[in-house]
């Protein structure tokens, strides 16, 4: 109700608001492509109302789209269109052409729907599509891609910020598919520092124990190594949890809580490095924080986009390589710990120090999402 | 009007060719003379103002005021036609501005770039951007008005009271009224806030038709809520005689009749309004509660709508979506997910409504503490929940 309360302002106290719209359906073009081997062909339906916004249909002027109008728009219709869509496959264009222009109607009204053909230099692997169409009109226009190979169909959202975008096409498939998202997972795991310096917080006392007030070194790799088993597992586990649930959108949370939340479970973490409550507590943290980390991993998963045929492939894949990315870190850290913890080096400037910068790095990062700064080059 | 007649009959071929997949098969006309699709004609006296201000912010692209009025002029479309593009448009007119950092951008363009987060529900960004305007000027009525709209809509009342406060002074004496009494009538001043709202509005018989046309409507839910169900229905009707196209008003008072049992009114209401999918939705539920044989129809166009959104990817439909899978496909499942995925987002009393109603229907224990909780801690009234929840009238 309030929310007409601003609408109606707009039209009496020259104030402004929106109101959700409800009543039409935003811009969205239709983009359905077939691959096979170098082949490409497809049908592009786009709406005649956004045709008449970018290239001019209604040549009288009337408002009446006919037949006649449209065919005689045909050459610069397919012109813009072909401008506003590229593919490519291995480093290399593969250009497309209209083949014919037909008409269909979606739910709100009708479109020119374009046959595509085209062909790469070789076999497609990775199609990578570009995609513009309408983004100088009409920014919150989308492309709704659905790409076939084989029995297998992936889809994807097409706008701008998400204007480029590459899809696995694969034949025979679900192994490659699989290992791509594991290339994905591990790659992401590395270049997600949050999640390293939330890992490397928790990891950093295993080789240590706490006592009378001060860090001192272990005795023996088992006990450390348990530590270290049950920290990674409690993270493990709890992530996948979340990342599964949002993955499959039974839940969801919004992005800039969870990232902020995220930065202030790498604060606690290294927080209680410098000032342990209480040793048991980071198998606690990694369980509890580790479910905010897994709705992290699932927004770039999102990003990557699901394919439809192969969802769980994908998901185990995408989570599989998260867990192999984290367990190289742990592989790198443990020995290097181990054969330090008894120094100084490792117990003052490593464990203290590098808490401290963790926690610092991490409380601007922060201050950067929970309340929206621009930090200068911190991430 | 032929529209009365024709848009069924529209629908009925919409949902013959609609496939959200698009295996159906496209089609040459045969005819060229054929009409494709009907649009605003150029000689519109709107579209010649739109065009116009098109082609004057098209030669001076970087211009902050024609950009903004330009903006502004299509927000208002947006909202007069119910169509999105527009919204899509307004966003296009502000891109030399639309990604500056909350610090460096006009608060003009603050202002208008809220008003578009909050048109796809990204309250948390539309909230940040009206703290900025507010922090450079605390004067500025707009930002103030959006913000308590905003805070009201997540359910903050004591923040949406405290941003309705700062409108004293500084915004006609109505809309402050109004704001208040909005808020105060869900958050357990029911009573009070209708009586203030009845006097402000009694005492000002001069106010813009739009605006007293507003003001009955939300006498007309406050009356509902309290059940006084005659009240209600004299403050709808003076409401649509002053304003009788506006799409909010009507899917209220649909809403209303179908409440009290009065389906085939809300079919002859709303028969030539389902362009618009909330409005479309209320006309396949009467039609269902009527058996009439074209409620099939209509539940197919409704569900091939909700799936061109869910394909494009947008959550701002879920609340009617909720009500389509407990009202029209029979499944509280699928009902009770939608609305507890909607009241994560906004929480206005046709939200708890949707939450109550599938909760029961579902049996899903989690929805219906979100419920008991809500009417506990916010103190909303409103009588057809206790009825539904076999709750003592508080």
């Amino acid at each position: 109700m309030m929310r007409r309360c601003l609408a109606l302002l707009a039209a009496c106290a020259a104030l402004l608001s929106a109101q959700p719209a409800l009543a039409h359906k935003p811009s969205d073009s239709y983009l359905n492509l077939q691959v096979k081997e170098q082949r490409v062909t497809g049908r592009w339906d786009i709406a005649l109302r956004d045709l008449e916004m970018a290239v001019g249909v209604d040549g009288d002027g009337d408002g009446n789209l006919t037949w006649d109008e449209v065919r005689a728009r045909h050459d610069a219709i397919a012109a813009y269109a072909l401008s506003h869509l590229k593919l490519a496959s291995g480093g290399q264009d593969c250009p497309l052409q209209v083949t014919r222009q037909l008409v269909d109607r979606h739910t709100d009204g009708a479109y020119t729907v374009l046959m595509l053909s085209g062909a790469c230099a070789g076999p497609i692997e990775k199609l990578t599509v570009d995609y513009t169409l309408l983004a100088e009109f009409d920014p919150q226009h989308k492309g709704l891609l659905a790409l076939r190979y084989g029995d297998a169909t992936s889809t994807a959202i097409l706008e701008p910020g998400r204007a480029r975008q590459e899809l696995l096409v694969a034949e025979v498939g679900r192994w490659r598919q699989f290992a791509e998202y594991v290339r994905q997972g591990v790659w992401h795991i590395w270049i997600g520092f949050d999640h390293i310096l939330f890992l490397l917080s928790l990891l950093l006392p295993a080789v240590l124990l706490y006592r009378e007030r001060e860090w001192v070194g272990r005795d023996g790799i088992k006990p450390a190594a348990v530590d270290v088993i049950r920290i990674v597992t409690a993270f493990t586990v709890a992530h996948s949890i979340t990342l599964t649930l949002a993955a499959l959108g039974v839940l969801a949370l919004p992005s800039r809580l969870v990232e902020s939340l995220i930065a202030a479970s790498v604060i606690v973490a290294a927080l209680n490095n410098i000032r342990p409550l209480y040793q048991r507590a980071r198998v606690l943290f990694a369980f509890g924080f580790g479910l905010l980390h897994g709705f992290g991993f699932a927004s770039v998963l999102a990003d990557l986009g699901l394919p439809q045929g192969a969802l769980l492939t994908s998901l185990i894949g995408f989570n599989v390589g998260v867990e192999l990315g984290q367990l190289a870190i742990v592989a790198v850290f443990l020995p290097f710990a181990y054969l330090l913890r008894n120094g100084l080096f490792y117990r003052r400037i490593i464990m203290l120090g590098g808490s401290t910068v963790i926690a610092l790095v991490a409380a601007a990062w922060l201050a950067e999402r929970a309340l929206d700064l621009r930090l200068p080059s911190l991430t | 009007m032929s529209a009365r007649s024709n848009a069924p009959l529209l629908l009925a071929v919409l949902a013959t060719f609609y496939n959200p997949i698009a295996s159906a098969e496209p089609f040459t006309p045969a005819s060229g003379a054929q009409v494709l699709e009907r649009l605003p004609a150029r000689f519109d006296p709107v579209q010649r103002e739109l065009s116009r201000l098109r082609a004057d912010l098209a030669a001076n692209p970087a211009d902050l005021g024609r950009a903004t009025a330009m903006a502004r002029r299509y927000i208002e479309q947006a909202r007069r036609d119910g169509d999105p593009r527009y919204l899509g448009y307004a966003q296009a007119a502000l891109t030399p501005w639309w990604s500056q950092a909350r610090s460096a951008a006009p608060a003009e363009v603050l202002v208008l770039r809220a008003t578009l987060a909050q048109s796809t529900h990204d309250f948390g960004a539309a909230l940040a951007d009206l703290d900025e305007v507010l922090r450079r000027d605390s004067a500025s009525a707009q930002a103030w008005l959006t913000r308590a709209t905003i805070q009201q809509v997540t359910g903050d009342y004591p923040g949406a009271r405290a941003s309705c406060a700062r409108l004293l002074g500084r915004a006609p004496d109505l809309v402050l009224q109004t704001c208040l009494a909005s808020v105060g009538s869900v958050s357990g001043q029911a009573r009070a806030s209708y009586r203030n709202l009845q006097r402000t509005l009694a005492a000002r018989p001069d106010a813009a038709a739009p605006l007293r046309a507003w003001a009955a409507t939300l006498l007309a839910e406050m009356a509902e809520r309290l059940g006084e169900y005659g009240a209600a229905e004299t403050h709808y009707v003076a409401a649509l005689r002053a304003d009788p196209e506006d799409s909010y008003l009507q899917a209220a008072y649909a809403d209303f009749l179908l409440e009290r049992g009065r389906a085939p009114e809300v079919a002859r209401l709303l028969a030539a309004r389902t362009a618009n999918d909330a409005l479309l939705l209320r006309y396949a539920i009467a039609l269902q509660a009527t058996q009439s044989p074209q409620a099939a129809q209509q539940r197919a166009a409704l569900r091939a709508r909700f799936e061109a959104a869910r394909r494009r990817g947008d959550t701002v439909h879920r609340r009617e979506e909720a009500r389509f899978a407990l009202e029209l496909a029979g499944d509280p499942r699928e009902a009770v997910r939608l609305a507890k995925l909607n009241w994560a987002v906004q929480k206005e009393p046709a939200d708890l409504r949707i939450l109550a109603e599938a909760a029961t229907a579902s049996g899903d224990a989690g929805a219906a503490r979100l419920v008991r909780d809500w009417l506990r801690d916010s103190r909303i009234e409103d009588r057809t929940l206790d009825a539904l929840l076999g709750a003592p009238a508080a």
